[in-house]
Order: C-alpha cells, then structure tokens, then sequence
C-alpha cells in the first residue's frame, strides 16, 4: 500500500474490504460468522452480539451484517443514504487489554495509513433503549469522518454485563468511499472487475425505498407486530428464549417500517418502542434463565 | 522547588524532599471531563495524603506546590517538595486522676494497651503518651494511591476486560491502562484493579511505538515531548489558538476566535496540528450562524471572516499528528466531510423556504407543550393574545422610554442618584398606530415557535428563533417581526441581549409570562435545584426586560391576565375536541364562558363553575379528564398563583440586583408594602432607599421608627381613637412631632404620587429630630390613659407615614 496509497487502483474493493476484515479479525481468533437470515436495524441485534453479550463465556466473533433503516431511504438519490447498507460487527468478550489497537491494525489492513489520516477517538456513549442495553465508547473519526463505533458494553437486556464485550461497529460504505476516494457510495468499486455498488443496489434503494414509504401495507404491518408479539410470548413460555428473540427482532423491524410509513404519531411512538423493549429484554432474561445454573457452575463466584 | 533525590539510595535520610509523579493512562478520556478531572485528583491527593500525616509542600499553600495536567490519555500529578518522611507524632490521652479508684485505671490502661510504667502523671493526673514516628513518604503515597483511584468520581465510568467479571471490578473513565509513580528516582510500588505501578508509559499512539522510560518528575515532560505528548494541556491549548489564528492569517483571513473548541481541541490531542482547508464558495448561501453550527458541533472545527468581517469560505481543523504528507489528505477529508454536512443544511435551508412559517405553525398542534398545558399550538394561542393584550392595555408601547431610562449612576463611592427621574409619559413623540403594533405582536407570536418543525431547526435545535427569523424575513413579513420571532427567546442568562424593540418585548414578555402562568398553575414550581421548565429563567428574563426596557405594569394584574389565559385555554380545547366535554360544559356552566369575558369576572364564573362540577357519568377523553381537574383548582388557583408569583419575581429581583450591589433587604422593604408590584417603580424607590439608609438622617430615622414599632408591638397597639392632646396638654416635644408629620405627610405623599421617591425620603427626614426629640423628653407609656393614648396614636401615624415609602421594618441594622 505504502508506495501508492490511496490510488484508486490501489485501494481495496468493497468485497476485498470484507474480505481483509475477516482475515484480519479472523487471525485475531474471532469466529468469523455469516449474516443472521432476518431483517434488522443494525449488526448489535444480530444474536451472535446482543445474546452473546450475555454470561461469563468468552466470545470472539465478526460479520458483516445488511442493516435496514426504512426512513433513511433516499430512492437512491441521495449520496450517502441508504435504507439497506452494511455494517461490519466485531465483538469480543471480555473486552482485551488492546482492543484499540486491534482496532487500528484492522485499519492498517484495508489501507489507511494512521501519519497520513487523522485518527481520533471522539466520546460518544451509546445506548439502545429497545435492547436495555448501553456501553460507553467513542466514534473513531478518520479526517473528521466517523466510521465506527467503539463500545464497551455495560448492560444488555437490562443486565449488567459481567465480563464486558467489546464491540466494534464499522459503517463499511463510508469506509469504502472514504479508501476509494469516492464521493457517491453508487461509485464504489464492488469488485475490481468492474461493477460498481450502484450496479448492485442502485434498483434496489429505489424500488425499497417505494415500497417502504409508500407501498408497504400499514394493516398487515401492524398485525405483523402483534402476531410477533404474540409469538415471543408463547415461545418465552416455551423456554425457547432464541426464537423468543427472533420475534423481537420482527416487531422491531415492522416498527421501523410502520415509522416509515408515517402511521405511528409521535406519542404512540414511545408505547410501541416500550413494547419492543419488552419482548427484548424478555428473550435476554429467557436466556439468562436458561444458562444461568450451567454458568453459575462452569464460573464459581459469578452471578447474573 | 524540589531538592532532587541524588543516587538510587533517594530515600536516605540526608535529603528532606523530593519531587512526586503520578501518571494515570487510560484510553481517550472525553475532552469535556479533563478539566474537572484535573481538580479533582489535585483534591483527592490532598486529602489522600493530608490525612497520612504527609504534607506536601508550604503548609500556607500546599496548592501552589502541585501541578495537575491531562491528555486525553493520561491524567498527570506533579508534586513538588514532598518530604521523604512524615513528622514524628505525639499523641496524649487524658486519664483518670491518680487518686482515683484502681479499676478506672486499670480501665484506662485497657483502652490504651500500655502498662501504668508507661503513664505519665502530671498535676495528680494520669496521661497516655504515644510518640508515631515518621513514616516513609513511599509507603504513604503507595498506600494513598489506590483510593484515589477507586474513589475517583468520574461522571460516567465503565468496567473491562476480563477482571469485569466480577461486579465489583475497578471503573474509570475508559479502560486504565498504566500507572507512574515514582517519588524522586524510586518507584511507588501499588497495585489497583490488576494494574501494578511502574517506570514505563506510552507515547504518542502514531508516532512512537513502545515503551518510555521515565526517571523522575523532571524528565517526564522531556521524554514524552520527544514521543509526541505535549503533556500540559495550556500548551497544547496555546498551539491550538496561536496554530489557528496563524493558519488563518496566512491565508489572508480572521479566525473567529472560540475558547470551547480551543480547550475541546487540546483535549483531543497529544501532538495538536492546526490545519486550514477551504469548502465550496456556493455554500455561504446558507445562514452563517447555520455554517459555524455545523463545522462546530459537529465537526470541531473554526470558521473565519474575511478582512470585510463576512463569513469566509474557511475551515481550521486540528489534527493530532504530523501529516507525511503536510496534512494535504487530512484537509481534503476533512473538506469532504464538511461538505456532506453543508449539503445537508442548504437541503433543509432550501426546503424549508418552500412552507411559510404560517403553515409550518400549523404542525405544532402535534407537539406537547405540556400534558395539562396542552400543545406547543396551544401555548402559541395564549401568546398571541397575551402579546396583542399587553399592547393594548398600553403596558408595552411604541413610544419611547419613559423617564429617560434606567437610573444614571453618579460617579464615585456614593450610591445611586436619587431615583429615576418620572416624568409622566407622552413627552415623547406620538407614537405609531397601536393596533398597528398589536396586530404586529400578534402576527410575531403566532409565528415564534413555527421553525421548531422546520428541518434545520431539527437539526440544530440551538438556532430555534435565529432560524425563524431568517424565514420570516425571506417571505417578506416586516423587520419588526422578523426581529420579534428570532429575539422572543432572549434575554436567555445575565449576560445575554435584551429585547428593548416593541414588538419584540411584547411577544418576548408574553411567552415567558405565559409559561410562568402556567406552571405556576398547574404547581410545578421549581423546588431547591431542581427547575425542569426554566422557571428562574424566565423570571429573570422577564425581569431584565421590564427593568431595561422601563416596561411599566403592575404584575399581579398582568399574572393574573396570565393565568386566566391559560385556563381558557384549557377548557377551549376540551371544548374542541371532546363532544361529551362539551355537552358537559354546556350543561353545567349556566352562563356560556366566553373568552372575551374580563378576567374578573371569568374568574367568578370559574367560581360557580367549579362549584357545579359534580361526579360526571359520560366518558371523557383522557385530555378532557385532565382539563376538568385541572379547573376545577382554578378558583383557588386565581386566588392564590399571582401572589406566589409576585413572592417569586421579588426573590428573583433580589438575585438579579445582588450584582449591582443592591441590598436585599431594602427589596424586602418596599415589596412588605403590598400592592406595590411594578418593578420599575420598586428598583426606584429601592434606589432612592438605599441613598437615604446611609446618610445620618437615614440612619436615625430608621433607628426611630424601629423604637417606635418596637413600642407600638409591644403595647399591642392597633388603634387610638384618642388624637395628641386630646384631654390633657401635649408636651412640646409632642407638639413639635405632630408638627413636623403635617409638614411631612403631604410633601412624602405627592413626592411618592410623582414617583420621585427621593423627594419623598428628603420629605421624611425632616421627622428624623422631633421623632429624636420626642424619645428624649416624652415618656409614651404614661400613666394617664388619656396621654399614653394620644401618644401611642402619634408613634403610629410616625409608623404610617414612613411606610409610605417603604417597610421600615424590613430594613437591616
């Protein structure tokens, strides 16, 4: 990289950005895991991070994660928004002493050079109050760009979590634009032989971001929400606090479309983000329940 | 200044002093928290050591000799001249007496743990002398360290890593990654959270790799400097500033000099590089205050103004190393950055031109005010009536300041000039039509709060009004107006602009007054520290208002026009929007509530309302409900919320002048007098009060009136049919005092009906030696009925006539 950085040859393609990602996180004994098969906000719903956090067993893991934000669709017109993009998601439990500078060799590795960019780790706590969950960390800027979020987790699904996760968050869009010196993410460079992420996902942004916004029945959408809800309480019942979860995970997806929608106003706002937590933090606690005898076992003196 | 420990041997005994460091690393503490943080382990370590019996430094200052500094990956303590030992210390306890029985002391030798050889006896008593010798300093450093840190009260830490398994792991900050500690030469050997004391620390992150060695407290600085850690934060603070102003001069420019961002900058960094970069010209199409919002907040950045003092096309950046390259590709990522986020502000800029505030002002009907107080819609309703009222009840006008504006203030120690100088209105030239304001005070609250719905304000909730004003403007509604909705939210602290445009104090007024009203209604009054609506606030921007721009009004008529405003406007929307509330109205209230009604009367209504409201069978909404307890306080209410609000604003007053060296008492003295509630009057007569307190006839007087009310109290005096004389021959004395009072009480009065309270003081001080006179040859408590009568009469009507200025009684000293 050194001789030509930041070339547009040079730089990596958004799939051989992934691909460094695994390696790199896979050398540092991560599992590297596939994307969990259901529609989410963000890489922390996936079960492998927000579950995993839960317990005393050490958990090491990476992924790339498609994240929907239904009301950040821009009918492919805007730039630098899209309601479907990816996220790259590391977690590691408990956090490592170097966890900081893992991060910074996983940058070196797609290609940013720390004494030619701007590195920093600017405060910025994070929270999610439809998981119970909050950490404190930083966005790492690069020249004044944020691309990722660093957090030491200190409560999921209302429980402290004992030992902390690490998590790192990479917006890897803005990475790739930010390596390929793009100013369109519909630019980026997908693979080096020649397609571009526009190719890829251009339709895709306009005809989602219709359907989002304007075709998505709202009536099959709320009752969605309901049957979820419902079906996280029978499995919560049924002690099956991963398939609990998986509901919680719908309900909180159809939430974000009916959002998208615009038929939830502002005060019924709070209820139906009230009834999500809810399902979450029940599917944590199921999970808690299930795994706490064998934990409290396999790890003397730890407690939920 | 420190005697260096020679040799490794640093602890022997021949050097009394040395030099102390503490380094603790940690990764990236937020820039906010690194100047509190600085104080508090400066503190910590005082008390951490004080109370060892270590005392580091002079005795007078042991400040002076410690030097606190931050990164944002280290918190540093230099302390210099600590003593290698501590004094020796000798403790005596008392005992019992000698002569006293054998188990008292065999007691007390219990309680000590000494043998009776050990006593020592003096004067028949038995005293227990303990002697402590000095301890090392390194052992009570090691010992001091851990609960500094443990103790350390970050405002937000975190556990991690693997020792949070445990509940109760160490928290900091971020995560602790190393500790120095060294005294002199030698290591301070401790251990917290897993974490052991040591030599080495780190450099900076990219520009040196590995361990440092430090040797002491003197080569700290040195050794990291040459890493890339300039450690002291008013260093890198210095850098920031002069690197930004530079950057921007070479490049023929001004920085808009910001202090914040220069401290947040030199709490980012270890090794601060300022650079310049420049965004596209196209974008100072957008509001400037919009443009500095955006490189501020959310990019840190500085922005500067051409020679002509227009905002420049212009960015400094701090970045926290030195760039191979010069910093070429950090300023084009940071200008690509920028751009994004100006893209964003012209979009909403754009878009939100496209929908007149009128419209926009529409959606507030969605936004809670307040649960009982209805929407943000709601509130502006009551604003808009409450403005348009102030106009045409004349309390806000279009003339210019009466009287000439605030007291001038006479140079030199004497206090302020006799009073502010009333003449009565209308020397001033005719003012404007007056529905022509109040129509325009009107039109500026209906349209206030509308940018709260607009993008950009979304965005950047801090340019809430400044943005409202650039709409109004750009759809051509008048300058008044404009200026009305961007200021209606100042004076938003003591030091902050006050409105003094018309318009703009009608619609400021009535918005602070309508959310007073309406707290205080609905009793959410702050309470010790805790104020959640602002309340002080307002107050006090009420107060500096009226006081600046000499707004004359009487302000429990004006709460009260307030709070019935409110309750309208509560039962206006039940009415509205619930059916069954409506038919409920209808049926209990015999006369129909008109909002037109004055506001005495609406407030009897609201009496024979409330007493009419009953239990109620028909389902309301759950606003409606609300609204229905919620008037039903309003007859008490009415009563009760424009005295408590009045009781409040003098309390607010007293606050607000403290400053300006007004005494409180005196505040106290003119507000005892009731039904005296325009502030611009009270600060005038507490002005003119104050002068007369402090000359010799002030002082006298007051020292007469408070014999005389001290008398009067003590009788039990209420009321003497019997005038002075009456029955028996006054003394001359007597005589001289009635004299003086008829000579007095006419001149105070029409001193006072003219506002000129300084008249009105020079009025009374003319009592100050026939009531001295009277106390010197009278003797009140006579045993004639008829005398003690006519007398105990006079010292009331003495009582009465300084009251007509101000309660005398209030008055300290």
């Amino acid at each position: 990289m050194a001789d030509t950085a930041n070339t547009a040859s040079a730089s990596l393609s958004v799939q051989d950005m992934i691909l460094a990602l695994h390696a790199y996180w896979g050398a540092q004994g991560c599992l590297i895991l596939q994307p969990y098969d259901m529609r989410m906000g963000a890489g922390t719903f996936h079960p492998a991070t927000t579950l995993r956090a839960l317990g005393p067993s050490p958990w090491n893991a990476a992924y790339v994660q498609p994240s929907r934000r239904p009301t950040d669709g821009r009918y492919g017109e805007n730039p630098n928004r899209l309601q479907h993009y990816y996220q790259y998601q590391v977690i590691m439990k408990p956090s490592p002493p170097d966890l900081q500078a893992l991060y910074l060799g996983s940058l070196a590795a797609i290609g940013i050079d720390p004494l030619l960019h701007d590195i920093r780790f600017v405060e910025d706590d994070w929270e999610s109050p439809t998981l119970g969950a909050w950490g404190l960390g930083w966005e790492v800027w690069c020249d004044g760009m944020e691309v990722t979020q660093f957090t030491y987790f200190q409560q999921m699904g209302g429980f402290d979590c004992k030992p902390v996760a690490g998590e790192l968050t990479y917006g890897l869009e803005r990475l790739a634009m930010y390596i390929q010196n793009v100013d369109n993410v519909y630019d980026l460079r997908f693979n080096n032989h020649g397609v571009s992420y526009g190719e890829v996902f251009l339709e895709n942004e306009r005809q989602m971001s219709k359907w989002n916004f304007e075709v998505a029945d709202t009536e099959t959408l709320f009752e969605g929400f309901r049957r979820a809800e419902v079906e996280c309480r029978k499995a919560l019942e049924a002690k099956v606090p991963i398939a609990a979860y998986e509901q919680a995970i719908e309900a909180s997806h159809l939430f974000n479309l009916l959002q998208a929608r615009g038929v939830i106003s502002v005060q019924e706002r709070a209820s139906y983000m009230g009834r999500v937590r809810d399902l979450a933090r029940g599917s944590c606690e199921g999970y808690m329940d299930r795994y706490r005898a064998e934990w409290e076992a396999k790890f003397p003196g730890w407690t939920a | 200044m420190g005697s260096q420990v020679p040799g490794v041997d640093g602890m022997s005994q021949m050097t009394s002093n040395a030099d102390f460091l503490l380094e603790l690393r940690s990764e990236e503490i937020p820039a906010r928290m690194q100047a509190a943080a600085r104080s508090t382990l400066e503190a910590l370590f005082l008390a951490e050591t004080v109370s060892r019996g270590l005392h580091v430094g002079s005795p007078e200052d042991q400040h002076a000799s410690i030097s606190v500094y931050t990164t944002p990956r280290r918190l540093v303590l230099i302390a210099r001249d600590v003593p290698l030992f501590t004094e020796t210390t000798r403790e005596e306890t008392k005992g019992p007496r000698t002569s006293a029985p054998e188990q008292a002391l065999e007691g007390f030798l219990r309680k000590t743990g000494l043998a009776k050889e050990q006593l020592t006896e003096r004067d028949g008593v038995w005293f227990a002398v303990v002697e402590k010798p000095g301890r090392a300093a390194a052992d009570v450093l090691a010992e001091a360290i851990p609960p500094i840190i443990r103790a350390f009260p970050w405002p937000k830490s975190q556990r991690w890593g693997a020792a949070s398994l445990a509940p109760d792991s160490l928290r900091w900050v971020r995560p602790l990654s190393g500790i120095v500690a060294l005294l002199g030469d030698d290591l301070i050997d401790c251990e917290v959270g897993g974490i052991r004391s040591g030599y080495a620390t780190m450099g900076h992150r990219f520009h040196h790799h590995g361990d440092i060695t430090i040797g002491n407290a003197d080569d700290y600085a040195a050794k990291l400097r040459a890493a890339h850690v300039i450690v002291d934060h008013a260093e890198r603070e210095a850098i920031v500033r002069k690197g930004a102003q530079k950057a921007a001069a070479e490049a023929g420019l001004v920085l808009v000099e910001d202090e914040g961002l220069v401290i947040e900058n030199a709490g980012l960094t270890e090794w601060p590089v300022p650079l310049l970069g420049r965004f596209d010209e196209a974008f100072l199409e957008v509001p400037p205050e919009v443009i500095q919002l955006t490189a501020r907040v959310n990019q840190k950045y500085f922005i500067c103004r051409d020679s002509a003092g227009k905002l420049a096309n212009a960015f400094v950046c701090t970045a926290n190393i030195a760039a191979h390259d010069g910093g070429a590709m950090i300023v084009a990522g940071n200008r690509k950055v920028l751009a994004a986020r100006l893209s964003d502000a012209r979009f909403f800029w754009e878009q939100d031109r496209k929908t007149p505030l009128s419209v926009q002002a529409e959606k507030l009907a969605r936004i809670t005010f307040h649960e009982k107080l209805g929407s943000v819609a709601d509130k502006v309703e009551r604003v808009a009536k409450l403005a348009r009222w102030l106009v045409e009840e004349g309390i806000v006008s279009s003339s210019p300041k009466r009287g000439g504006g605030p007291a001038q203030l006479v140079e030199g120690p004497v206090p302020p000039s006799p009073t502010v100088p009333h003449h009565h209105p209308a020397d001033g030239p005719p003012p404007p039509s007056g529905e022509e304001l109040a129509a325009q005070a009107e039109l500026a609250a209906r349209l206030c709060k509308a940018d709260l719905v607009t993008e950009m304000v979304g965005e950047f909730p801090e340019l809430q009004g400044l943005m409202g004003g650039y709409y109004a403007r750009a759809e051509g509604l008048p300058d008044a107006v404009a200026d009305a909705i961007r200021d209606h939210y100042k004076p938003v602290g003591q030091g902050d602009d006050v409105p003094t445009a018309p318009v703009t104090v009608a619609v400021a007024l009535a918005d602070k007054l309508d959310t007073l009203a309406g707290f205080f209604a609905i009793d959410e009054k702050p309470t010790g520290s805790k104020d959640p609506f602002a309340l002080r606030r307002a107050a006090l921007g009420v107060i500096q208002i009226l006081l600046t721009a000499q707004v004359r009004c009487n302000l429990s008529s004006v709460f009260h026009g307030a709070i019935t405003s409110v309750f309208r406007s509560v039962l206006d929307r039940a009415v509205a929007g619930d059916p069954n509330f409506a038919m409920y109205i209808e049926k209990v209230w015999k006369v129909q509530p008109h909002p037109s009604l004055p506001a005495a009367e609406f407030a009897a209504r609201m009496e024979d309302f409330a007493a009419e409201l009953g239990d109620f069978e028909i389902k309301l909404e759950p606003y409606s409900e609300l609204a229905l307890e919620f008037l039903r306080t309003a007859p008490a209410v009415m009563g009760s919320t424009p005295a408590a609000l009045v009781t409040f604003f003098a309390d607010r007053l007293k606050v607000q002048q403290r400053e300006a060296g007004v005494r409180h008492d005196l505040i106290d003295a003119v507000f005892a007098l009731g039904g005296e509630d325009d502030l611009v009057r009270v600060l005038a007569r507490v002005h003119a009060l104050q002068a007369f307190v402090t000359t010799e006839d002030g002082t006298n007087l007051l020292a007469g009136y408070k014999r005389a009310a001290n008398i009067l109290k003590k009788e039990g005096f209420t009321y003497s049919p019997l005038p002075v004389g009456e029955g028996y021959q006054a003394e001359p004395a007597e005589q001289a005092l009635v004299d003086a009072l008829d000579a007095a009480e006419p001149g105070a009065e029409a001193a006072v009906e003219a506002e000129d309270f300084t008249a009105a003081m020079a009025a009374l001080a003319i009592l100050r030696a026939p009531i001295d006179a009277f106390f010197e040859s009278v003797t009140v408590n006579d045993a004639d009925p008829a005398k003690r009568a006519g007398r105990l009469g006079l010292l009331d009507r003495f009582r009465a006539a300084v009251h007509k200025v101000a309660d005398f009684g209030r008055i300290e000293g």
